[in-house]
């Protein structure tokens, strides 16, 4: 009646000692799953989201705290790549996607504050103190922090124009 | 010569008698001429001229920027009106960087360099470099800079040379008329090409519809052993340059890949006459010859245009409409695009101008597909296009991708055979442009993430440096208050 009891537990002890070298052998630093997610998202860190950045926002999803929804500059691509990622369905009729837009100082009334330069998650804005400021338009994504904290209101956004080479055809329209 | 077959294709009613047999005309000099900047692939043009200021015929109005681009020259001497956004050649209707020249028909050259006395002692780089600087481009409707195809030999190795004279599209004659006219520059042009891309075999493809262009450059090429014509059956899309190859070498090009890729390089013969003009007598491409045809055209012709003339001119000079056209293309009627106006003008790429009537461009509302499978009969790529076009309807453009999307050459024989009359070409163009438009996107996202780690990274790197400064000065404060309190 031993025989059993003794080999289960031999057995017990050298399974649960691989497991234990195994755990300290292959792990993992953080959630890899995370990093996954957090690729998704556009990594501008401008905090539209109200997160403080990319990293808490993609945790936030994960954990359910946030809906997939949440990025703004993401839109509806986002949002969809989010909902496959983590395996929700999502209504996407209530997104509407934000027209890709730049800001642009308007030279006459910026007082050179600095304020938008230093907000800039991209580096998008030249400038320095009682200077005037100008934006690199390649480089703004459009997230609005500068045009929000500007005293003077001197920054607009404004739309990205299609041109010749980013135009194409739209979708045929269905047949009845 | 032995001919290969190519699957699929169509034979559309060629209506090439319209003007078959009108000789190319010079369309008088327009009173204003709006040369675009970017008349190519690649990146625009960057002018070199101002508001105000005088120039000669064949000056340099904008150099070409980077790799692949190409330079514009004036077409005529004149003033320059300005520089700014003008109607695009373009089915978009949108506006695109444009020098405004008013001519003031004295036609005076540009003091240049003169033409090299004998093209074939200069080296093949020398002439790709002249043919660049001539603002050449592929004259067949792709407006791929020439000179760039041209070097190729530096990364291929080429055997032959395919002059593209099939001219398969529909009502099109410009490069009939041009071959039967100027044969002998064209074979000129041809040899200069082929010297540069250091090639033995030259074939030139021309369709059997054409039998004067055939006889013309055959009576031309006589002298010279190492060109060869072959006559091609007369099926759309002949001048498509990777059937075009397949169907003189028996050699598939493989897919997304070049013709170079299987030792081929194919120019259009328009571009060869450029070449000439280029090489033998110094002169930049300033002028194409343009079909103007079509149902709605009072008298049509084969004209020859500078390039910058307004649309309303050509259709002007050909008597203007007898009824209001359906549609008005931009080149053949199977891959041509609608322009959004007759304002917009000539560029480089343009071979034809049809004015259709509703008669000529048929049936408009679309029916559901009836899955007949006529579209993957006509596919010359041995695709399946309704199969594409329902994955890009429910909105899976990576299911239309699989089905072969990217080998599709938007030759439109699909969508000429539906019995539904699907947009099965515009299905395809909207979901490249849309994949295109993807790419782009993850393209910024992957530059933003960049900029806002160096940001975050810099941020950091200062703070760093703050903490340190105060912990020095902190350390520095400290060490002179400490003898004070030895001494006390």
């Amino acid at each position: 009646m031993f025989a059993p009891l003794l080999s289960l537990m031999l057995l017990g002890l050298v399974l649960g000692g691989l497991l234990g070298v195994a755990a300290r052998l292959f792990r993992v630093e953080g959630n890899p799953f995370q990093t996954e997610v957090e690729a998704l998202f556009p990594g501008s860190q401008c905090g539209q989201c109200g997160f403080p950045g990319c990293a808490p926002a993609a945790e936030a999803v994960i954990t359910g705290k946030a809906p997939v929804t949440l990025c703004p500059p993401g839109g509806r691509t986002l949002a969809q790549a989010l909902a496959s990622k983590l395996g929700v369905t999502v209504d996407l009729s209530g997104i509407q996607d934000k027209a890709p837009g730049y800001a642009y100082v308007r030279e006459n009334l910026c007082i050179g504050c600095t304020r938008c330069f230093k907000r800039c998650p991209t580096d998008a804005i030249m400038g320095g103190p009682q200077q005037i400021h100008a934006v690199f338009r390649d480089a703004c994504t459009g997230c609005e922090l500068c045009y929000e904290v500007c005293p003077t209101e001197c920054i607009e956004m404004r739309p990205v124009e299609p041109t010749t080479l980013t135009w194409y055809w739209p979708k045929p329209l269905e047949a009845a | 010569m032995k001919l290969f077959r190519i699957k699929g294709g169509i034979h559309p009613q060629d209506r090439k008698q319209l003007t078959a047999g009108k000789a190319i005309e010079d369309l008088p000099l327009p009173a204003l001429l709006h040369i675009p900047l970017q008349q190519h692939i690649g990146s625009p043009a960057a002018p070199v001229v101002h508001r105000g200021e005088l120039v000669r015929k064949g000056q340099l109005l904008a150099h070409s920027q980077g790799a692949i681009s190409a330079p514009v020259h004036a077409p005529t001497s004149g003033r320059v009106m300005g520089v700014g956004n003008y109607p695009a050649h373009h089915a978009s209707g949108l506006s695109v960087p444009t020098i405004t020249l008013k001519p003031d028909g004295a036609e005076r050259w540009v003091a240049g360099a003169s033409p090299p006395a004998d093209p074939f002692r200069l080296e093949p780089a020398e002439i790709a470099t002249r043919v660049a600087a001539a603002g050449i481009v592929g004259m067949g409707g792709a407006t791929f800079p020439s000179a760039v195809k041209l070097n190729l030999r530096t990364r291929y190795t080429l055997q032959t040379l395919v002059v593209n004279g099939a001219e398969c599209e529909p009502y099109l004659t410009c490069d009939d008329r041009l071959m039967q006219e100027q044969a002998a520059e064209i074979i000129d042009g041809i040899r200069i090409m082929a010297y540069a891309l250091g090639v033995e075999n030259v074939v030139i493809g021309i369709e059997n519809n054409k039998p004067a262009a055939q006889s013309a450059m055959q009576a031309a090429a006589q002298a010279y052993p190492e060109i060869r014509i072959a006559r091609l059956p007369a099926r759309y899309p002949m001048g498509s340059e990777k059937h075009l190859v397949q169907t003189l070498t028996g050699r598939e090009t493989p897919a997304r890949g070049l013709t170079a890729d299987i030792g081929v390089v194919v120019h259009n013969v328009a571009t060869a006459f450029a070449v000439h003009d280029a090489l033998r007598h110094g002169r930049p491409l300033l002028s194409r010859v343009v079909t103007v045809s079509g149902g709605a055209i009072r008298t049509p012709n084969n004209l020859r245009v500078l390039i910058g003339t307004p649309v309303s001119d050509l259709l002007e000079y050909c008597g203007g409409y007898t009824s209001t056209p359906a549609r008005l293309i931009s080149g053949g009627p199977m891959m041509g695009q609608p322009l959004p106006g007759t304002r917009v003008p000539m560029v480089k790429g343009s071979n034809g101008i049809l004015a259709l009537t509703r008669k000529e461009t048929g049936g408009d509302t679309a029916m559901p597909c009836i899955r007949c499978g006529s579209c993957v009969n006509a596919c010359p790529c041995g695709l399946v296009p309704l199969e594409m076009a329902s994955f890009i309807r429910s909105g899976n453009l990576e299911g239309a991708v699989g089905f072969g999307l990217l080998d599709c050459i938007a030759c439109g024989s699909c969508a000429y055979v539906c019995p539904s009359n699907i947009r099965l070409v515009q299905y395809f163009n909207y979901a490249r442009g849309e994949l295109t438009a993807r790419q782009r996107a993850e393209h910024r996202q992957t530059e933003t993430r960049r900029l806002a780690e160096q940001r975050s990274l810099r941020i950091e790197k200062q703070k760093q440096a703050r903490r340190e400064a105060l912990a020095r000065r902190k350390s520095a404060a400290n060490n002179r208050r400490a003898p004070a309190g030895v001494e006390s």
